[in-house]
């Protein structure tokens, strides 16, 4: 399968870097898939999980915050905000998933419910991620 | 002359000052290095970011935002990056004279975002409103003290508190040289995008228009969505630049500071020979005095 450079790097790190068959992820228009030869587009993303088809396997990582860069051959990830699954500790999204809940249902002002789905939404994407 | 002990005491005391400074340009270099590789890391990020907001308001120049525009009669904000420690030669007096010094600001037209306690404590005393503190941001900074920062400046932007935003800090050319810039953040300034951002010392090319980019959301939507990301980028990119050049500054007049230490040790154990000399010379004078007398 054709391959594109796939590269993810954040304020403190590069993050990833290699060819992929295929990435996948949540942006603020709904989830999208790319492969190689896309039309060139920047997309914002919201959070999700990060799937990658890389030739040696594949690969899975939660995406929260950035934009990403796509070109017909090389695809940037500009995160600002990205764990591998080794670095979630899964009690702790969970715990914070359950508070988010609990906020969301108990309805404080507008701000307050902006911060307690965003929480979610992440709590969310580490959850998934680890599966 | 002064005796010998007082001489003494003065020699060891600066020894032991000596020592301290000498420590402290240890450490700071240590510092520094780790600071610089930090900055290396974050280059590649920093460039994507400013090539995808370049051309994004290349398309997106018509948009009527106030992120572009401006307006408003709300205050001026400036960020300033400070140290929270001193011992670091004019380091954080240049950063705040380039403000005092601009006709442009005053107590009256200017609010201050201070990340670091010297440059907080100086704008108190010269009357200025400080509107938050993030010190703490400047010992370890991550980019999560960007977003904070950002968040709470957005806020009193889209409220009309602030109208202008501007980023005080010191740009960490090299090992030497650090320079203290002021840099306009909002409204976006067209031209001043044109600057140099990886620091290289070179301007930056705009970047050539490969392919037509299409945004999604649409221009103006992205554009909402990406300026803050623009600027906790360019905050975080300051805290960096900053940290390494507190610890290049603070290296130096550390430096010297010992240098100064050694040459004041070189005096002093001059005296200190010389008064010792002068003592055995008495001694003989009224040993010999004496032996005459009884003779």
């Amino acid at each position: 399968m054709e391959t594109f450079k796939l590269s993810v790097v954040t304020p403190e790190r590069v993050f990833f870097e290699g060819e992929a068959e295929m990435v996948e992820f949540n942006t603020t228009e709904g989830e999208i898939g790319i492969y190689k030869n896309h039309v060139p587009m920047t997309v914002i993303i919201s959070p999700g999980v990060l799937y990658m088809q890389l030739p040696e396997g594949e690969k899975k990582a939660a995406l929260h915050a950035g934009f990403v860069e796509i070109l017909q051959d090389s695809v940037t990830i500009l995160a600002e905000l990205i764990e591998w699954p080794d670095e979630i500790d899964e009690q702790r999204a969970e715990s914070a998933g359950q508070r988010a809940r609990e906020r969301i249902a108990a309805r404080g002002d507008d701000l307050d419910m902006d911060r307690a789905e965003a929480a979610l939404k992440r709590a969310i994407a580490r959850i998934n991620s680890l599966k | 002359m002064a005796s010998m002990r007082d001489i003494k005491r003065r020699k060891s005391s600066v020894e032991s000052t000596q020592q301290i400074t000498k420590a402290m340009k240890l450490v700071s270099t240590v510092k520094l290095q780790r600071a610089k590789a930090r900055a290396e890391q974050s280059r590649f990020y920093f460039r994507a970011v400013y090539e995808t907001v370049t051309s994004i308001l290349a398309k997106a120049g018509e948009v009527d935002h106030p992120y572009l525009k401006g307006g408003g009669d709300g205050k001026k904000a400036i960020v300033l990056i400070t140290s929270n420690k001193g011992l670091a030669g004019g380091y954080n007096s240049n950063v705040i004279k380039l403000i005092t010094r601009n006709d442009e600001f005053n107590k009256d037209n200017t609010t201050i975002y201070a990340i670091g306690k010297k440059g907080k404590d100086a704008f108190l005393r010269e009357g200025y409103p400080i509107f938050k503190d993030f010190s703490e941001a400047i010992e370890e900074p991550v980019y999560k003290d960007g977003m904070i920062v950002t968040e709470e400046l957005l806020k009193a932007f889209e409220k009309g508190e602030i109208s202008e935003i501007y980023l005080a800090y010191t740009y960490f050319k090299n090992t030497v040289s650090h320079v203290p810039t002021l840099l306009k953040l909002l409204p976006v300034d067209m031209d001043a995008v044109d600057q140099d951002i990886d620091g290289d010392g070179i301007p930056d090319e705009k970047p050539a228009p490969t392919a037509p980019m299409n945004f999604e959301p649409e221009d103006e939507e992205a554009l909402k969505l990406i300026i803050p990301k623009y600027i906790s980028s360019l905050i975080y990119g300051a805290l960096i630049s900053a940290q390494a050049a507190e610890n290049g500054a603070r290296m130096q007049a550390m430096d010297n500071a010992t240098n100064n230490a050694a040459e004041m040790i070189d005096h002093l154990s001059l005296l200190y020979n010389r008064a010792r000399q002068g003592k055995i010379t008495t001694e003989l004078t009224e040993i010999i005095a004496g032996a005459d007398a009884i003779s």
